[in-house]
């Protein structure tokens, strides 16, 4: 009966109250949404919780860590992989920076070109592309196969070939972000040379993607097998398969603090990127 | 040379000359020279040999020899397993994304869970295959459970495999699809709501027909994923499944190289399989931004 108090409030009503809340309703189905959620929960926490319980199965508990952490060799995969990768970041950024810098300033038809070669690692595996630069650099005019500073650069090549497909999406994707015309010109007009500009200028307008880009070749190139073994490199990927091989409870441990550097990797990845959502993380080195 | 002041849209004079053609292309020598070096070349070295036989003449011989049935089976699994997983993980992981985003369910589980996802898609190869070895292999803490439920579980199977790899392959659908799923419109599903459709008829004509692109796309993303992995299988059966990457690995190492031209045609057919998959994902793409975005 009193229909017109009604009208009256709902044209008075401010407009949110109108328009539904952005979230969904609980729906009666949500019970089956649920049960995806967990099992999907038990399917990844079921190996994690599994190689935790193997590594405690050696006396007394975390004796496994004990002996893993005291392994020279453990710290001295870890530190050359940790070495290669910073490399690799270092040679991935001075190769992609001015490069995707210099496409979108002067040369904006070879875009999709450049675009193309960033994106074959997605085509040629680490398994392919370690096979051709065995065969390629193993004699001939560069035979840097032959010496260990050789085969060292060859891995640091191949991870940073690995690293193009999103080092390039990151920073072509930043640098849409931002004026580039105009920053450049700008440098120019204070009397910036291009090194300057590159360095003092896009640099930093590329942090988070640079810095994001960075972790995750980081967490890629920590753990590599393939590539690492093939080249017979000294690095963390191959002395856990090596371990593996040789000892029950040890392998179990490493594996976990490799799945917690993953991790640290991420998660700090999750905090620089904070606030831009949608970036896809992908990799390739299973 | 155009040294004349142009007149640039802002009206400014431009910092330098404009069009200076012929040395701008300079600026992009350092990352095709590397790009040719480490990568290009490569690939072209493994694509020529492959048509060269052992005395050095032109040959189409090299990929006669993958139908061997070694050799054909090896690609048959590698298909297969790369399929299975796929699918599994495609459908899993959408229902996964679907639940956290849409499902009802809280909503810090979305971030935990894409955090989580962006760990485990890059949780791969040797540490990946332990976990699964420590968990069923056999003196895995699982095992005993399975056994007595009856079951058994070869730790050098295909199945073990699959159920390793689809431990990347659910994460990387997840992280995929999430945005198509975001991409679904409220009104969309009011709209078909008012006019009176169910919540079937809403699945079956408007947002299946719309995810449809992006879930076949990112599928054989997935496909492509688990197709080039190696050290995972390597590591968990010890290198003894025969899949391509083994197979392949088996020609780097030169255990059974008598003829090196096989190896690099197995190499080949192995890209060409990759390169007509992400052919197929971009493609695939390109039709699902029409509707999301």
């Amino acid at each position: 009966m009193s229909g017109p108090a009604i009208g009256v409030r709902g044209a008075g009503a401010p407009l949110e109250t109108i328009t539904a809340p952005s979230k969904p309703r609980f729906r009666a189905g949500s019970i089956v949404w649920w049960i995806v959620f967990i099992i999907g929960f038990l399917y990844f926490f079921l190996p994690l919780l599994g190689t935790f319980a193997f590594s405690m199965r050696s006396q007394p508990l975390f004796s496994a860590y004990a002996v893993v952490v005291d392994d020279s060799q453990f710290a001295a995969s870890l530190f050359y992989s940790f070495v290669v990768g910073i490399i690799t970041i270092i040679v991935s950024i001075a190769l992609i920076v001015p490069t995707a810098y210099w496409v979108r300033l002067r040369l904006p038809r070879l875009r999709p070109y450049i675009e193309f070669i960033t994106l074959l690692p997605f085509v040629i595996p680490p398994i392919i592309l370690v096979f051709g630069l065995l065969r390629s650099y193993s004699g001939g005019p560069l035979p840097l196969a032959g010496s260990d500073t050789g085969t060292d650069v060859l891995l640091v090549a191949a991870y940073v070939v690995l690293s193009f497909p999103y080092m390039y999406r990151a920073v072509d994707t930043g640098l849409r972000a931002i004026d580039v015309r105009s920053l450049t010109e700008a440098s120019q007009s204070l009397g910036a040379g291009w090194f300057t500009i590159i360095v003092r200028v896009i640099f930093p307008n590329l942090r988070v993607a640079l810095l994001s880009g960075a972790f995750l070749t980081l967490a890629i190139v920590v753990g590599e097998f393939t590539i690492a073994s093939f080249l017979g490199r000294p690095a963390f990927g191959p002395y856990i398969s090596l371990l593996g091989g040789n000892k029950a409870y040890e392998p179990a441990a490493v594996s976990l603090i490799s799945f917690g550097l993953t991790w640290i990797a991420m998660g700090i990845i999750a905090v620089i990127g904070r606030g831009s959502r949608g970036r896809v993380q992908l990799a390739g080195a299973h | 040379m155009t040294a004349s002041p142009s007149l640039t849209a802002r009206g400014a004079p431009a910092a330098r000359p404009e069009r200076r053609f012929g040395w701008a292309w300079l600026g992009v020598v350092p990352f095709l020279v590397f790009a040719v070096a480490f990568l290009v070349l490569p690939t072209s070295y493994l694509l020529i040999n492959s048509f060269v036989d052992k005395a050095g003449s032109p040959t189409l011989g090299n990929y006669a020899h993958l139908t061997e049935p070694n050799l054909a089976s090896a690609y048959a699994a590698s298909i297969e397993i790369s399929l299975v997983t796929a699918i599994v993980g495609g459908i899993f992981g959408f229902l996964l994304a679907y639940a956290v985003i849409a499902g009802g369910l809280p909503s810090f589980l979305r971030s935990a869970l894409t955090t989580f996802c962006g760990v485990a898609s890059n949780f791969a190869g040797v540490p990946l295959a332990l976990a699964f070895t420590f968990t069923l292999g056999a003196s895995g803490i699982l095992t005993p459970f399975i056994k007595a439920a009856g079951l058994s579980l070869n730790i050098y199977s295909k199945t073990s495999l699959e159920l390793a790899y689809l431990y990347f392959q659910f994460p990387l659908m997840v992280l995929i699809i999430a945005p198509a799923i975001d991409g679904l419109k409220r009104d969309w599903r009011e709209a078909a709501e008012s006019l009176g459709a169910s919540s079937f008829e809403y699945w079956r004509h408007i947002a299946l027909p719309i995810l449809t692109p992006s879930l076949l796309g990112t599928m054989i993303l997935l496909f492509g994923n688990a197709f080039g992995a190696q050290a995972t299988a390597y590591q968990l059966s010890g290198g003894t499944i025969n899949i391509v990457t083994i197979a392949i690995s088996r020609q780097i190492q030169g255990d059974v190289a008598n003829d090196p031209g096989v190896g690099y045609a197995l190499a080949i057919g192995m890209v060409i399989i990759m390169a007509i998959s992400i052919v197929a994902y971009t493609l695939l793409q390109r039709r699902s931004e029409r509707w999301l975005r």
